[in-house]
């Protein structure tokens, strides 16, 4: 008999931590799911309200959750260079071409990354901006490079200063062991475009649910009218704006007239 | 009030933008120039990516010189014979420089070229017009009179074949220096952003030998059409132009133009030149500052515009 509950036992546990997995599962809800860039347009913050929901089969943890939130913006090819001293002048020397980088990135966290979950776990979900990959073109290929790599180095600094790349272990607060809520704050410098967020729930440094949803970030109006008609109608863009220009100085020379 | 620019994509103060318009157009009312030379500079320092800040001033720039160009027309000030000529050249070296102006974006050697052009030309501009100024001034004082149209004289470019009588400006020259001199002028305007006024202008009394009264009307003219045209080309070839960063900048630009116009009346030729001058010269060497010393960041950031 106890050789035999041995194994049950092994194996009830096994079961209930692959169960458990899906026996937590988050509700994730954002304060809005589209953010408008207006004249006005300085930046946003988003709320992301969540929950943690779980069945009567879960067994109980003894530790406590931990939430990850990754806000991944729209791809784009970046350009990075490094000047170098030509002649006695500073030019941009040298390029590297990062491509499909995300035009934003947030992870967001309720403590620390290295403390919600061992290095492993977190390269494998991509979590914290040195486990993300940032291919690169190299000589006609594509690959990763290294974390000590000088142009990915540079990448993430100047990404970071733009506040476009952004790691805030404080960003998300438990309101009760079961709620938490989440601040994301857009720069007014982001692209437009589609916003990947990642809600990742950890318990004693195991994934344990995740969720996602998406936000989306356009250009509206006055703002929408000039930049589309500044790429798809450039010609007569141009034209409307120069005679734009012969308005205001014939206004001008009307108004202002002395003669 | 800040204000979101919808090319340059990022949000700048709108009062600083308009006190830049009616300070630069003050400038350019009081010398008579474009003032390009002066606003692209101050565009890029608050934070306008050159790119944007050179195809966005081009339609500043058409603003202010179209309201000199009526106030000219009236007074019979312009040599339209003469301003046809230089726009033969001036289109073509338009279209080149905004040809010259994608290709350098595209290897990313826009923004070096920009500031390397405009050390090379403000500094040697700058520091010919204080050194002839300084000559004028001198000359002045000990109660010589100025010598603009010495008789007699000629440089080599009045040997040259194809002489035009351009009858407004009293001078028989040949076509070919003229047309040069539109084309270099279009071309660095659009490469760089200025209207060239303050180059056109010296070029024009010094080597045509164009009468002083003619010589801004037909010189504003000019810059009229190729930064109208710069503007238009901007547009379609690089989605550059921002029209409410522009239009912002030429109801400032306007307004001082006609304050500043009213305070150059109050300065004697030589001595304004000499101001130009040196404000030139230092505009100049604020660039060669930038491109001498270390950076403090070796590292910079572009991106590539994905089809949006």
């Amino acid at each position: 008999m106890r050789r035999l509950v041995i194994p049950a036992t092994a194996l009830f546990f096994a079961l209930s931590s692959l169960g458990g997995a899906r026996a937590e599962h988050l509700v994730v809800a954002l304060s809005t799911h589209q953010v408008q860039i207006n004249s006005s347009f300085v930046g946003a913050d988003l709320v992301l309200f969540g929950a943690i929901e779980r069945d009567e089969k879960t067994v109980a943890r003894s530790g406590s959750f931990d939430i990850v939130v990754r806000v991944t913006g729209p791809p784009q090819t970046e350009v990075t260079f490094r000047k170098g001293r030509v002649l006695g002048i500073w030019v941009n020397a040298e390029s590297r071409v990062f491509l499909d980088a995300p035009g934003y990135l947030a992870m967001l966290s309720n403590r620390p990354l290295t403390e919600i979950a061992g290095p492993e776990t977190l390269r494998r979900y991509r979590i914290g901006l040195e486990n993300v990959t940032f291919p690169q073109q190299i000589a006609g290929d594509i690959g990763d490079v290294p974390l000590n790599d000088p142009f990915r180095m540079a990448f993430l600094r100047l990404n970071r200063e733009q506040r476009l790349y952004r790691e805030v272990p404080n960003a998300v607060t438990f309101l009760t062991p079961n709620l938490f809520r989440a601040a994301i704050r857009i720069p007014a410098n982001v692209p437009v475009g589609t916003y990947i967020v990642d809600v990742m729930l950890f318990g004693e440094g195991v994934m344990l649910a995740t969720s996602n949803s998406a936000i989306e970030i356009q250009k509206v109006g006055f703002e929408q009218f000039v930049a589309s008609s500044a790429h798809d109608r450039g010609l007569l863009y141009g034209l409307a704006t120069a005679a734009l220009a012969l308005l205001t100085g014939w206004i001008a020379s009307v108004v202002f007239r002395r003669d | 009030m800040e204000i979101y620019l919808p090319i340059a994509d990022i949000p700048v103060n709108l009062f600083l933008l308009f006190f830049m318009g009616i300070a630069v157009g003050f400038i350019s009312g009081m010398f008579g120039v474009g003032g390009g030379f002066l606003m692209t500079p101050l565009l890029i320092f608050v934070g306008i990516s050159p790119a944007v800040a050179v195809a966005s001033v081009a339609s500043h720039i058409s603003a202010s010189s179209f309201s000199g160009v009526i106030a000219y027309w009236r007074r019979s000030a312009i040599d339209l014979a003469l301003a046809l000529m230089l726009l033969c050249g001036g289109i073509i070296g338009t279209a080149f420089g905004v040809w010259l102006f994608s290709f350098l974006r595209s290897i990313g050697q826009l923004d070096i070229t920009i500031g390397l052009s405009y050390v090379t030309l403000l500094t040697i501009v700058g520091g010919m017009m204080i050194a002839e100024s300084l000559r004028a001034i001198n000359r002045a004082r000990h109660g010589k009179p100025a010598e603009l149209r010495r008789g007699g004289s000629h440089l080599w470019i009045h040997g040259l074949p194809f002489k035009i009588r351009f009858k407004q400006s009293k001078i028989y020259v040949s076509a070919v220096p003229v047309v040069v001199i539109g084309f270099v002028i279009g071309f660095i305007g659009a490469v760089m952003g200025i209207g060239g006024g303050f180059l056109l202008v010296p070029a024009l009394i010094y080597l045509m030998r164009v009468p002083t009264g003619v010589v801004v009307g037909t010189s504003m003219f000019l810059t009229l059409v190729t930064m109208s045209g710069a503007t238009v080309m901007h547009a379609a070839t690089n989605h550059l132009v921002d029209a409410v960063l522009a239009l912002t900048l030429m109801v400032g630009g306007v307004i001082g133009a006609q304050f500043g116009a009213r305070a150059g009346q109050r300065i004697r030729g030589e001595q304004l030149r000499l101001l130009l001058g040196i404000l030139v010269l230092l505009v100049g060497l604020r660039f060669a500052y930038d491109l001498i010393l270390q950076p403090d960041d070796l590292y910079s950031i572009r991106r590539v515009e994905n089809g949006m």
